[in-house]
């Protein structure tokens, strides 16, 4: 097994679930209808769980403790894709980014399923299972908001707009692609992406919004490598801020 | 979480049964005398109605606003155990809200109306959550004392008479135990900890004593309502039965952490079996509660943004000819 290959896969997967886990909480007590601060939260639960359950793999493979990994790094050694990283917006640009961030995270855990990496593939089955109601929220809601009034058509788009090369981002390919694949291990970035576009499409056509046009399409980049938006260097400094106070007490 | 509903103390005297039919009206209170549950559609006193909206709706607003400064540190919580332990909590005083909202619109008023009441101050909510939770110790405070506290009055208005309203609370009660749980576990990590973290637990102990003390309400004495809500079962306890309660259960345990409750006449008189106390400045509670506390105005400036941003996904959502859509995946 390629051990260093495996590890930047788990830390690009920990570190996105980590950081949208904490970005989905933030809609705590916020929420446009109380229902959806209750599904934001659940999801938020979900996601960080599973950033958990990943970042344990990573201490089995020699990395440090969950907590002193999740808590104390500083943004340039963090390997999450920058649109997760934005911040939450308004609802219309949370709910796009949910949408676009959770097809990707379904069909990678899907296709984890089968990773010869046999400890990934075993939380690949649990988490799959937890994504599929994340991703039936995001259509609902997508194509309820897409076909609701004038101002919601327009939000959506807009936020579709100005998500859409940041959502390309999340595919940014890694140093390791080749071995990945060769190893059966992850099919890679690009073959998520192909089914991440098919998956997506119909929904977008049901919310009567449209992809930005294919000549405007530039992803952001960079995530993967530790270059990363102001944004979150603020956001690790915040869920850091107490745990970082004595990292040796037991809180 | 919540406090005890709050009556002005100067509202005007009711004339609580003018206008009854006296033999309904005998009829109800005798169905309450038997124990029986008063559902939505049964016939029951205007005054009945209106006191029991006044008290779900204010334990409504107090979820809600109550999750503000708990949620404050779900984004700065130390560690993933505690990040996701407080995250469920607060999701699940969200979950209150909602079904309280749901419990006071069987009487008559909906969810929005309530909320706007909220919003342009109109409707009270439990007074401790005008105070900030200035440390991470602080949520752990509240999490521990002021949910213990809130089991011991929605205990006991579980029991009340109205249907809609004791089955929320049985759920609720059921939740907030859990809540009660993993507060006194921060609170213990913390007095057993580093000198630091002692420290900090024990001067978040030392702000939230005065709200505590307050979070049962004033003395029963000074409230006017009190005698017939307790007849009609809409006020199980009385203020200073449950804070007594509340001493009875706490004071020990947090003594037995090596905390200092910042109170030197606070004892347990051996004569009465009761709990003396430093009688609590009842003129500060009722400032906070009229508008003059530290977070007042911030805890309804952001409920009013969450309200006015949210808006237009309400609106998208009772378009009327968007229909249901069923989700496909």
């Amino acid at each position: 097994m390629n051990t260093i290959a495996i590890k930047e896969l788990l830390y690009k997967m920990a570190d996105d679930l980590l950081i949208m886990g904490h970005r989905n909480s933030e809609w705590t007590g916020l929420g446009p209808v109380i229902e959806e601060d209750i599904a934001f939260s659940s999801m938020a639960q979900d996601k960080i769980g599973q950033a958990g359950a990943l970042f344990e793999i990573l201490h089995q493979l020699g990395e440090n403790e969950p907590d002193t990994v999740a808590f104390m790094r500083d943004a340039n050694k963090m390997h999450c894709s920058q649109f997760v990283e934005l911040p939450n917006g308004e609802y219309d640009f949370s709910m796009i980014r949910h949408f676009l961030y959770d097809h990707a995270d379904q069909l990678r855990f899907e296709m984890l399923v089968n990773s010869s990496f046999e400890p990934l593939a075993q939380v690949a089955k649990k988490i799959k299972g937890e994504l599929k109601y994340h991703v039936f929220h995001a259509n609902t809601w997508v194509v309820k908001l897409g076909n609701g009034t004038e101002e919601s058509k327009a939000r959506m788009q807009t936020a579709l707009n100005e998500s859409w090369n940041y959502a390309l981002g999340m595919f940014e390919t890694g140093d390791f692609e080749k071995e990945l694949q060769s190893e059966n291990i992850f099919e890679g970035e690009e073959a998520l992406k192909t089914r991440w576009m098919a998956n997506i499409t119909p929904f977008i056509e049901k919310a009567n919004l449209k992809v930005p046009d294919q000549s405007t399409w530039a992803p952001i980049l960079g995530g993967r490598k530790g270059y990363h938006t102001e944004y979150l260097q603020q956001l690790v400094e915040e869920m850091g801020e107490v745990f970082r106070l004595d990292p040796t007490a037991q809180w | 979480m919540y406090g005890n509903a709050y009556i002005d103390p100067n509202e005007k005297p009711l004339s609580i049964l003018d206008g009854e039919d006296p033999i309904k009206l005998a009829e109800f209170e005798a169905r309450i005398d038997r124990g029986e549950k008063i559902e939505p559609k049964d016939w029951m006193p205007k005054e009945y109605r209106k006191q029991l909206i006044r008290m779900i709706e204010q334990h409504a607003h107090s979820e809600i606003i109550g999750a503000l400064p708990e949620g404050t540190w779900i984004t700065r919580a130390p560690g993933f155990k505690r990040k996701l332990a407080l995250m469920a909590k607060v999701q699940d005083e969200v979950g209150h809200a909602q079904l309280l909202y749901s419990a006071a619109e069987t009487l008559g008023k909906s969810r929005e109306a309530m909320i706007n009441d909220l919003i342009t101050g109109k409707s009270k909510y439990s007074n401790v959550f005008n105070y900030p939770a200035l440390t991470w110790a602080d949520s752990c405070i509240i999490a521990w004392l002021i949910d213990a506290g809130a089991i011991i009055n929605q205990v006991a208005n579980s029991k009340g008479s109205y249907g809609p309203y004791g089955r929320a609370l049985e759920r609720i009660c059921v939740e907030e135990s859990f809540h009660l749980k993993y507060g006194h576990h921060n609170v213990v990590t913390l007095a057993t900890g580093t000198p630091f973290q002692r420290q900090m637990v024990q001067e978040a102990l030392t702000r939230w004593w005065p709200p505590i003390m307050h979070f049962f309400g004033p003395s029963d004495k000074i409230s006017n309502h009190t005698t017939i809500l307790m007849r009609w079962k809409v006020k199980m306890a009385s203020n200073d039965d449950m804070r007594q309660q509340f001493l009875n259960m706490y004071v020990p345990k947090i003594w037995d952490l090596g905390l200092v409750v910042p109170d030197v006449n606070l004892k347990l008189n051996e004569a009465t079996g009761l709990w003396d106390y430093t009688e609590p400045d009842w003129d500060e509670f009722k400032r906070v509660i009229n508008g003059g506390g530290p977070c007042n105005a911030e805890r309804l400036a952001v409920r009013r943004n969450a309200e006015e941003k949210g808006r237009w996904v309400r609106k998208a959502l009772l378009q009327k000819d968007s229909s249901y859509v069923t989700p496909l995946a």
